[in-house]
């Protein structure tokens, strides 16, 4: 339920309430209105009526309403003494509506000639109960109109005041802390607008700024220990040339330098991650995706060859696209390595390559991967010491550079499809 | 032959130092840019290796020194700016050669000598050892003048090997420069010795006067038998 909707329908629940309320206030004092009005007028018909019987004693006679508006009839002087006035409400035979109407009737005792008379004069009422259906519904218009009217002003006015408040949210939905560098946000009147703009821009500056400098640690790292690295491997080979060594002490050089290699190879990965995330690839060609698969397979031929895998590759038409030379490299030769590297022995690699795409599947080890994890950091299979944990997330980091798309999924094989359009 | 390095990195120069040192050269250092500017301006030097990035000046201004003072001596730039334009920039300057760190040992003598050889007499980029004989330019082996047929990886194992001849290349250096930069992190490039194997048959066959040496799970060398 949006902000506009849930007003509504608070607003809807109190307005109900406060009419409901009122209208019965209004009601009452209404009917009190009306009856107080009424009652004065039968006191006015009393006084005319006991004035003309001052002149003309013959109605005292009369019984019955029948055309007139009172009746009169003789009582005791018992009775008569203790009697006060009195209104009352009654239901009185009408020819018009052929039914019992409400009327008003004020009973009174006048003393004429030493005698008593009671007299009841009577007016016609409003009718209760088709006064209060005609307020109910005159009320039930009165509330949906003014229901409408909120909530068309609501849509008009409201939503051109949230308007800033909207604008930011479609902002802060399509940030990307890798991607963009700040936030823009509207220009807003409304205080409570201005300082949620503010507030946003600080955070999102705050947030890019660690971001980038967090970036910016690893490359600086990753940099920084490459010519120690370097350094250790070169006096290594230099004292593995020496000639007094023996067997065993070249061994153990030999493991040492083994293992400074594959720090070198992660350092040099984790160099390389950094350097795509920070956009440092700039120069883009059209390049033959189907050429360069290619050329690499046959560079990795040596490799496939000591794992017992055969590699295929499949031309479904040409593909060429249009990005870094290097990073297109890179990334046809991770995947390469990585479906080589995770397989069986006497195993295959399939490429197929096609207009939009490429597709390359591997046989290996019969459970499918986690998607959600494949393009992790760090995520590695057990059994391949050697390897960085990095191959896919390079993969990974270059697709979305170039705003490509990569699915894996699992058949009786691994599949790993790009997506090139 | 008259080497000159200029290095900021007081390990990296050692290492370089004792390194070429073992290839028979006469090897002088500078650690800075007054220093270096000092030895370019009193001897010559058959090349120098010249690092960019100097606390007290660039290695492309030295160069531009060198350049005024009309002296010939081959440069080779190192340095870990392995952007493009710097590279651009250190050649038309006249450097011969651009090499980034952190580089192999094995591929820094490769460069000195592919720079030193193109300087020396007559051009002819050919390497001899024992009774084998590698033309570099038309790729190709001659065993007692009788031609041996390589393949191209065969090639550039043999001739990487030979140009670092005596000397350990270890594995990662010699599959850089054989398959390409994309090889690294294949494994422990346990697939260069199908190819080695191969190319020491061809050599025994042939019976070449050397040999490609394993070397401990580290890499390999070339001696002369």
């Amino acid at each position: 339920m949006n902000l506009l909707n849930y007003t509504l329908k608070y607003l809807s629940i109190a307005l109900l309430l406060v009419i409901s309320i009122w209208a019965v206030l209004f009601y009452f004092n209404m009917i009190d209105e009306v009856q107080d009005s009424l009652d004065d007028g039968l006191e006015n018909n009393k006084m005319l009526v006991i004035q003309r019987v001052e002149k003309d004693s013959g109605i005292i006679q009369r019984s019955g309403f029948s055309e007139h508006n009172y009746e009169i009839k003789e009582v005791t002087e018992k009775s008569g003494l203790k009697f006060k006035d009195k209104y009352q409400d009654t239901l009185m035979y009408t020819l018009n509506e052929e039914d019992m109407e409400p009327f008003r009737m004020l009973t009174t005792v006048f003393n004429k000639d030493n005698k008593y008379y009671e007299m009841k004069v009577v007016s016609s009422t409003v009718e209760e109960d088709d006064l209060v259906r005609s307020l109910l519904y005159s009320l039930i218009w009165l509330y949906t109109a003014i229901l409408v009217s909120f909530f068309v002003i609501n849509h008009l006015l409201l939503r051109r005041i949230w308007t800033p408040f909207y604008l930011l949210l479609k902002r802060l939905k399509a940030f990307r802390l890798d991607k963009d560098q700040g936030i823009e946000t509207g220009r807003t009147e409304v205080k409570e607008f201005k300082e949620l703009n503010a507030a946003v821009e600080s955070l999102v500056a705050q947030s890019v700024g660690t971001y980038g400098s967090q970036k910016q640690f690893i490359e600086n790292a990753a940099h920084e220990l490459q010519t120690p690295l370097a350094i250790s491997l070169n006096r290594l080979e230099l004292l593995a040339e020496n000639e007094d060594l023996s067997d065993q002490h070249l061994e153990a050089i030999g493991q040492v330098i083994g293992t400074l290699q594959r720090l070198t190879r992660l350092n040099k990965s984790l160099l390389l991650l950094s350097k795509i995330e920070n956009k440092q690839y700039g120069e883009v060609a059209l390049l033959s995706i189907t050429t360069l698969t290619k050329t690499l397979i046959s560079e990795y031929e040596d490799f496939a060859a000591l794992k017992s895998v055969q590699v295929h590759l499949k031309e479904e038409g040409p593909l060429e696209v249009a990005m870094n030379k290097d990073l297109a490299a890179i990334l046809i030769s991770n995947l390469l390595k990585n479906a080589i590297t995770h397989n069986i022995a006497g195993g295959t690699v399939n490429v197929s390559i096609g207009p939009n795409g490429l597709v390359i599947s591997n046989t290996g080890r019969s459970v499918a991967l986690d998607p959600e994890k494949v393009f992790k950091r760090f995520k590695k299979d057990s059994q391949a010491q050697s390897s960085t944990g990095l191959g896919l997330a390079i993969v990974k980091a270059i697709i979305d550079l170039y705003g490509f798309g990569i699915q894996y999924s699992y058949t009786d094989q691994h599949h790993l499809k790009l997506n090139f359009r | 032959m008259k080497l000159l390095v200029v290095e900021d990195e007081i390990d990296l120069l050692e290492v370089i130092r004792q390194s070429l040192e073992k290839e028979n050269y006469l090897v002088e250092t500078a650690g800075s840019y007054v220093l270096a500017l000092e030895k370019i301006v009193s001897y010559e030097y058959d090349c120098i290796l010249l690092d960019i990035m100097l606390p007290d000046g660039t290695g492309l201004d030295l160069l531009a020194e060198l350049k005024q003072m009309n002296k010939s001596d081959n440069v080779i730039i190192i340095s870990a700016k392995d952007s493009l334009e710097d590279k651009i920039k250190g050649l038309e300057m006249g450097a011969d050669d651009y090499l980034v760190k952190p580089f192999h040992i094995a591929e820094l003598n490769a460069r000195i000598k592919s720079v030193l050889r193109r300087k020396s007499l007559n051009g002819k980029n050919t390497i001899e050892h024992a009774n084998v004989k590698i033309d570099l330019d038309e790729r190709q082996v001659w065993i007692d003048g009788d031609e041996l047929v390589l393949n191209r990886k065969e090639f550039d194992i043999l001739s990487y090997l030979a140009v670092n001849k005596n000397r350990l290349v270890n594995k990662t250096a010699l599959a850089e420069q054989v398959w390409g930069d994309y090889m690294d992190g294949a494994d422990d490039y346990e697939f260069i010795y199908s190819q080695i194997k191969n190319l020491r048959k061809k050599l025994k066959e042939k019976l070449a006067g050397i040999e490609v040496q394993a070397v401990y799970g580290i890499g390999y060398k070339l001696v002369v038998a």
